[in-house]
């Protein structure tokens, strides 16, 4: 019953929340764009005031820049493609009636609860180690060369560890999907002459479309900044070979002490950000409306 | 060509036994209903059929070539599933085409059987919407649509009817027996109504508890139940059964009377009772009649009669139109 009263009621209601949200947001933004327009380095507090687009200017033309831009799409490209795949090929699996399936469901599900400074120490030193690493054993007792993952293959590594966090998530996700498909159109299917193939091309993925658009809108927002796995295992090199635009910006800030700097590399991240977000809604968002 | 054999089929979901043993032979062309109370295993036989479930035991043949273990999709059959089961992201033009495609069929080729198959069906203005575009009545056709432009042997319909509302059924249950007429395919219906039986069917089977208790045209069902169960289940409104003094008075452990083969009178009569409910409907009036010593009946009579609550009438059975039943219920030759 939406009368004009319970319009009004309903936005005094929810007023307290938005504002505070509102206040929340605005604020450190608006800093932000403040100290991005100031001459603001911790190491010489003597030298102050506006310089205007002067931290724009060094940090796009940083060449430092480029590669993060390139090395953060690279990230979420990668991760996006492993676990959407994955995680479809995963659902289907675990869809399948199988003896211990709720353990193994567990299983699967556990590494998203694992914090990634964890997962990304355990990757490091476990996994990828080209000494006592898993991965070096395994290249070893096969008599092969062992590889310095880390050192070598740096972005790679950082997708590795970081899909294989983000896995379980959309796996679970699928799963839901895939269990609310109606049992009578996947016989109906059956009855129609279509194998199994055409099943999963002309039926299931389609069902699929609408749990595969929000995993991908929503890994993306974590994606784009991804930070502790690059901290923990590359520190973003060698050089800024795993770089991406968070770790640059940190760099500016806690490694150059350069405030002024680092805020116009977070302004930049914000537009990169929305820049994303609109081609996004534009390709897949459209899956959600009903 | 679309005969369907079953030879002593069993289904068991562990040791329980769904289907005990059931043989039953439909003939190319014939609409063949089974009807049953809920939970009788009437839509596993059809599944069994389809191929959507696995028998147990026994054979299954098609056209005289057992098909026990094929394929669902080799079986040549199609099926109208009581949800419709329509594929949700597709048009009505795709979801009719999509056995087509599947089977391989070229575009051009699948175009003009979908147009053919939506003009049968009145679907030609909604080619090009969703599903969910669509009324109840309208996604049932596009379920039949996806049937039919397969050529199936046989259709087999589980439960078409019953998402839809009453005025509507009484339609499609008209477009599907003129739809019988015009393909003059094999089809097997499953329904819970027993009017639907009696009205589509060419032959009926009658299903209690996984066993087939009687396979005959409906009026073989009506005029000779071969036992208690057929008897009270095929009808409407119920028969009236009597056991005790009463039946052995026509030498059987129970009699049952059909609510239309009793007289009822205001002065005299065989049996004195009580009119509890009085259902008028216009055409006929249904009396709820307490009978003495003998428990609640139900009669018809006709419409006009103005017969109320409390009101006390004399019930006389039609002689020739008493059914008589043994202990376990099996119908006896009448006397």
């Amino acid at each position: 019953m939406a009368t004009r009263q319970t319009k009004a009621l309903a936005r005094a209601m929810m007023a307290p929340s938005i504002i505070v949200l509102f206040v929340w947001m605005i604020v450190p933004l608006v800093l932000t764009l403040w100290f991005s327009f100031q001459r603001y380095n911790l190491n010489y507090p003597e030298r102050s005031g506006f310089v205007w687009f002067r931290n724009y200017y060094f940090f796009l033309t940083d060449p430092a820049f480029l590669q993060a831009i390139g090395n953060t799409l690279i990230l979420v490209v990668g991760v996006l493609v492993i676990t959407v795949v994955g995680g479809i090929l995963l659902a289907l699996l675990l869809d399948q009636p199988i003896w211990g399936q709720g353990i193994v469901r567990l299983l699967v599900i556990a590494p998203f609860f694992v914090m990634p400074t964890v997962s990304a120490l355990v990757w490091k030193n476990m996994m990828m180690h080209p000494q006592y690493g898993i991965f070096a054993w395994i290249s070893k007792t096969l008599g092969l060369p062992t590889v310095a993952w880390l050192t070598d293959y740096p972005l790679a590594s950082v997708i590795i560890i970081t899909a294989w966090e983000w896995l379980p998530f959309a796996a679970l996700i699928l799963l839901t999907a895939l269990q609310s498909l109606d049992e009578d159109q996947k016989e109906a299917s059956e009855m129609d002459g279509a194998n199994f193939v055409n099943r999963f091309i002309y039926i299931i993925l389609p069902h699929l479309a609408r749990a595969i658009t929000v995993v991908i809108l929503i890994e993306t927002i974590f994606l784009l900044s991804v930070f502790a796995e690059i901290y923990v295992t590359t520190q973003g090199g060698p050089g800024y070979s795993s770089t991406n635009l968070p770790f640059l910006v940190y760099v500016q800030a806690l490694l150059n002490y350069d405030v002024g700097g680092a805020s116009a590399g977070g302004m930049v991240a914000v537009v990169l950000a929305n820049i994303v977000a609109i081609f996004l809604i534009r390709i897949v968002g459209r899956n959600l409306d009903a | 060509m679309g005969s369907i054999q079953l030879q002593h089929v069993n289904k068991s979901f562990g040791t329980h036994a769904v289907i005990p043993d059931a043989s039953l032979e439909i003939k190319d062309g014939e609409f063949v209903v089974f009807v049953g109370p809920s939970g009788c295993g009437k839509s596993t036989l059809l599944r069994l059929i389809a191929g959507l479930e696995d028998t147990t035991s026994g054979q299954i043949l098609l056209d005289g070539q057992d098909m026990t273990a094929a394929a669902p999709a080799k079986r040549q059959l199609a099926m109208v599933f009581q949800s419709y089961a329509l594929y949700p992201h597709m048009t009505v033009a795709q979801n009719i085409g999509f056995p087509l495609k599947m089977a391989g069929m070229d575009k051009a080729a699948i175009d003009a059987k979908v147009k053919e198959a939506a003009g049968v069906l009145n679907l030609t203005s909604y080619l090009d919407r969703r599903p969910r575009n669509l009324s109840g009545g309208q996604r049932q056709r596009v379920a039949i649509g996806r049937a039919i432009v397969r050529e199936p042997k046989a259709f087999l319909f589980d439960e078409p009817l019953s998402n839809l509302d009453a005025a509507l059924r009484v339609n499609m249950r008209l477009e599907i027996s003129e739809l019988h007429h015009q393909l003059k395919t094999t089809m097997v219906y499953v329904t819970h109504d027993q009017v639907e039986a009696m009205t589509m069917a060419d032959r009926i089977v009658v299903l209690n508890a996984g066993n087939i208790e009687q396979f005959g045209t409906p009026m073989e069902l009506y005029r000779t139940p071969a036992n208690r169960f057929v008897a009270g289940f095929i009808g409407s409104p119920k028969m009236n059964f009597v056991d005790g003094a009463e039946a052995a008075k026509h030498g059987a452990f129970a009699i049952g009377v059909r609510p239309e083969h009793m007289a009822v009178n205001k002065d005299s009569g065989l049996w004195r009772g009580t009119v509890g409910v009085a259902e008028h409907l216009g055409s006929d009036t249904f009396l709820h009649v307490n009978v003495d010593g003998l428990g609640l009946m139900t009669v018809r009579a006709e419409g006009e009669k103005q017969l109320h609550h409390g009101d006390v009438v004399w019930l006389t059975p039609d002689p020739s139109r008493i059914y008589r039943f043994d202990k376990d219920g099996q119908a006896l030759a009448a006397a």
